[in-house]
């Protein structure tokens, strides 16, 4: 037979100090990897959220970023005609080439200038973007020295806001728009004509990549074996889903370290947790001999004090979710080692990561409370009624 | 008061299990505390190595992706209080895959000029003739060495992302550094040959060695205002500030040090807190008793405080134990900054985490010891619980 789960929580309400003072304890913990799983999840989340599943990007063979990649334009006329490209609506192929350079601009985090991403594109380039659109302004016209920057740009860059100018290449560039890319990280890049920034960098032989729509999910396979095999292009091509998924290895070295720290922040709030237990079972000797007396079973008094160590911790972790909630939505950046400049991103606290935080808090009330608690069963009857 | 010592000792040893797991408590906690109060001070703090303070780097203003003309090093070189100036290219490429353990930093250098500009290496000059004298000839670091079980005369093959080639290259020295040695060094001349001269004699950085420390915001001033209305324009900064740019790249590094070290701090508060009041709990009647043996109320105080002292010390030094075991795996790790490569507890921010523990323990304690010394004997003899 259970003994009622109401001892249990009035017996927390009791030792209330104790038992906020514990909890508090355990929430700290949950609070910290709540919001570095926040801020993973939010990096993965603008990563993912770029890519087109239809689309194909193309380097140079060797290279894994667009940074270091080049590809010459007779390539890309071969390209055009490959079969499996999907035809827009004006009957054009939707193949778009690109540069991307990377270029500094002061940022509110570092004054010193964090390192943009700028891509140089054609209209079809922006017409392949059908995720982003204009929040305000109006896109840059082709042979003007106009850019259009991203939302996180906008934010983060007090030098890019709307109407300003930047300098970079031989000059300077008016900020006529800002794009909203919803989660992606197109937020956090400055957008060009490609032809004048080409010739501003002194890159006018060849683009940095290729960005090409395929006709349908069979045929992305098909074109990207194709473009890999083609002996005259030496280009490699993968799907643009794996080349983003392959960034979020930022992410992954942040989620290492952060649950380095949880797990030792975990054993000094386990066994704080351990210590109030092992407290609550010597005060409550007799409580104990008594409920023994009344019938209840060993088991019993163990689930019973187990469960409330549950209830503890569960108190801790729901605390902990709601330390971490005014995060939620808090806007960052890091840098991204593949494209080498600053990627911004949002924290975001879902309910899967409250869940992971709440039974974080429980594995721990698990293991803190259960020496406590089989000592607790353990206690014989006479000793346990004869303590004070 | 240090004649109760004994007693202070002994109320510690009375519930054994609650001390110790309190002492672990606090030790997990400040071990995690005291690596990340290292790591802050050795990136933010630590003083600058007297080599590594007499060197500049140079890129182009833009950002670090774009290069600056080969002809800028002579007028670089005209400037007063410049002794050295030596060209760097970042190489990147693959070794052999892209596991984390064949990733280290490639660069193509003058390499008659390597040891000067970066004069606290150490290399066996023989070993340094050879490397100069070869142009496919590398020198690593020992530890790069150690990690790839490669020696001299062995070769290494670099697979080119950003410059379209493969190169062969022969180890022909290892040299050693006080901080970071996991690079490879090779020649600039032998990478612009191999791509058929497609350097166009364009520099991705220029390493400056200044005469003095003092002489560096003056060059970092000249070296800028002399291209300032090139087509070219550069940014010059010591050394350091040009790692420190990589740290902050990071993004909000030192917010994230600093409110986890908060969050561990208030974690100890909270533990060692509890502990006390759990403690003083149970012996409200044993202070009773003390008060009718004629113990003041501030000897009563000053060993529930000194409990509480006693505990959060131990825990201390045994996190700090902790810590100095826990900087091991730092040194490990990628340094995004050198100084993190030879990251120990510095006897500062020893110190500084054992008074902190201290100081954690006695605010931690003072509310349930003012509480039991303040209590009237009838009613703490009364308390049987």
């Amino acid at each position: 037979m259970a003994i009622p789960i109401a001892y249990n929580l009035r017996n927390l309400v009791v030792r209330k100090t104790t038992t906020i003072m514990t909890a508090l304890g355990i929430a700290l913990t949950v609070a910290v990897l709540l919001s570095i799983l926040a801020l993973v999840n939010g990096l993965r989340d603008a990563f993912r959220s770029t890519a087109n599943p239809l689309n194909v990007l193309v380097l140079r063979k060797g290279s894994n970023a667009e940074l270091t990649s080049g590809v010459n334009r007779t390539a890309y006329q071969d390209m055009k005609f490959k079969a499996g490209i999907a035809k827009a609506a004006n009957g054009e192929p939707m193949i778009s080439p690109e540069g991307v350079v990377v270029i500094t601009l002061p940022s509110v985090d570092n004054p010193d200038g964090s390192n943009v991403t700028l891509r140089g594109l054609t209209p079809m380039g922006i017409q392949m973007r059908e995720q982003i659109k204009l929040a305000t302004g109006r896109w840059f016209e082709p042979g003007k020295r106009e850019v259009v920057v991203g939302k996180s740009i906008a934010a983060r860059f007090p030098a890019a806001r709307m109407g300003q100018k930047l300098f970079f290449g031989r000059g300077e560039w008016e900020v006529v728009g800002i794009m909203d890319a919803g989660k992606s990280a197109a937020n956090s890049e400055t957008f060009a004509d490609l032809n004048l920034m080409g010739a501003d960098f002194g890159r006018t032989q060849g683009f940095s990549s290729i960005l090409i729509r395929a006709t349908d999910p069979v045929t992305v396979k098909a074109l990207v074996n194709d473009l890999e095999n083609d002996q005259r292009l030496t280009v490699s091509a993968r799907t643009e889903a794996s080349y983003y998924e392959a960034q979020t290895v930022s992410g992954a070295m942040i989620e290492y370290l952060g649950f380095f720290i949880c797990s030792i922040m975990a054993v000094g709030s386990g066994f704080a947790a351990t210590n109030t237990m092992y407290a609550a079972v010597a005060r409550r000797s007799r409580e104990i001999g008594t409920l023994r007396v009344l019938g209840f079973s060993r088991g019993s008094i163990l689930l019973s004090f187990l469960g409330e160590s549950l209830l503890l911790s569960l108190l801790g972790g729901i605390l902990g979710c709601l330390l971490v909630l005014p995060l939620n939505g808090l806007t960052t950046g890091t840098m991204n080692w593949v494209t080498f400049s600053e990627v911004a991103f949002n924290f975001q606290i879902t309910p899967v990561i409250m869940a992971t935080g709440v039974l974080f808090a429980m594995i721990l009330g698990a293991l803190g409370g259960f020496f406590p608690a089989s000592s607790a069963s353990r206690k014989e009857i006479l000793t346990a009624l004869r303590e004070i | 008061m240090l004649r109760y010592l004994p007693l202070v000792a002994k109320n510690c040893l009375r519930n054994r299990r609650r001390t110790i797991l309190t002492i672990f408590s606090v030790a997990a906690s400040l071990s995690l505390l005291g690596v990340l109060v290292a790591i802050y001070a050795a990136v933010y703090l630590s003083d600058t190595p007297p080599a590594q303070a007499l060197r500049l780097a140079v890129r182009n203003k833009v950002s670090l992706v774009f290069t600056m003309p080969e002809a800028y090093s002579m007028k670089i070189k005209t400037i007063p209080g410049v002794r050295e100036v030596m060209t760097m290219q970042w190489f990147g490429g693959l070794y052999k895959d892209e596991t984390p353990h064949n990733i280290f930093p490639r660069f193509a250098v003058d390499p008659d000029k390597l040891f000067t500009v970066y004069n606290e290496v150490k290399i066996p000059e023989d070993q340094k003739l050879a490397f100069i004298r070869e142009q496919t000839a590398c020198v690593i670091g020992k530890s790069l060495e150690r990690k790839l079980n490669v020696h001299v005369g062995d070769r290494i093959t670099l697979k080119g992302d950003i410059f379209p080639v493969t190169l062969e290259l022969t180890v022909r020295g290892i040299f050693e550094a006080p901080e970071d040695d996991e690079l490879l060094y090779f020649h600039r001349k032998y990478l612009d040959e191999s791509i058929r001269g497609r350097l166009k004699g364009e520099v991705g950085m220029y390493m400056i060695l200044a005469d003095s420390a003092e002489s560096v915001p003056r060059i970092a001033a000249a070296v800028d205002d002399q291209f300032r209305n090139s087509p070219v324009q550069t940014k010059t900064e010591s050394e350091r500030a040009f790692q420190l740019g990589f740290v902050n790249a990071l993004g909000n590094v030192k917010g994230f040090l600093l409110s986890i070290c908060a969050a561990v701090t208030f974690t100890i508060l909270l533990v060692s807190g509890n502990t006390m009041a759990m403690s003083v709990r149970e012996r409200v009647r044993e202070v009773g008793i003390l008060k009718t043996l004629g113990f003041t109320r501030e000897s009563i105080l000053g060993i529930i405080l000194g409990e509480a002292l006693l505990l959060a010390l131990i825990g201390g030094v045994l996190g700090l134990a902790l810590a100095q075991a826990l900087c091991m795996f730092v040194r490990q790790a990628p340094a995004f900054i050198s100084q993190t490569k030879t990251l120990t507890i510095q006897p500062l921010v020893g110190l500084g985490c054992l008074a902190l523990a201290g100081a954690i323990g006695l605010v931690s304690s003072f509310v349930p010891a003012w509480g039991a010394a303040r209590t009237s004997i009838v009613e703490a003899l009364r308390r049987n619980d």
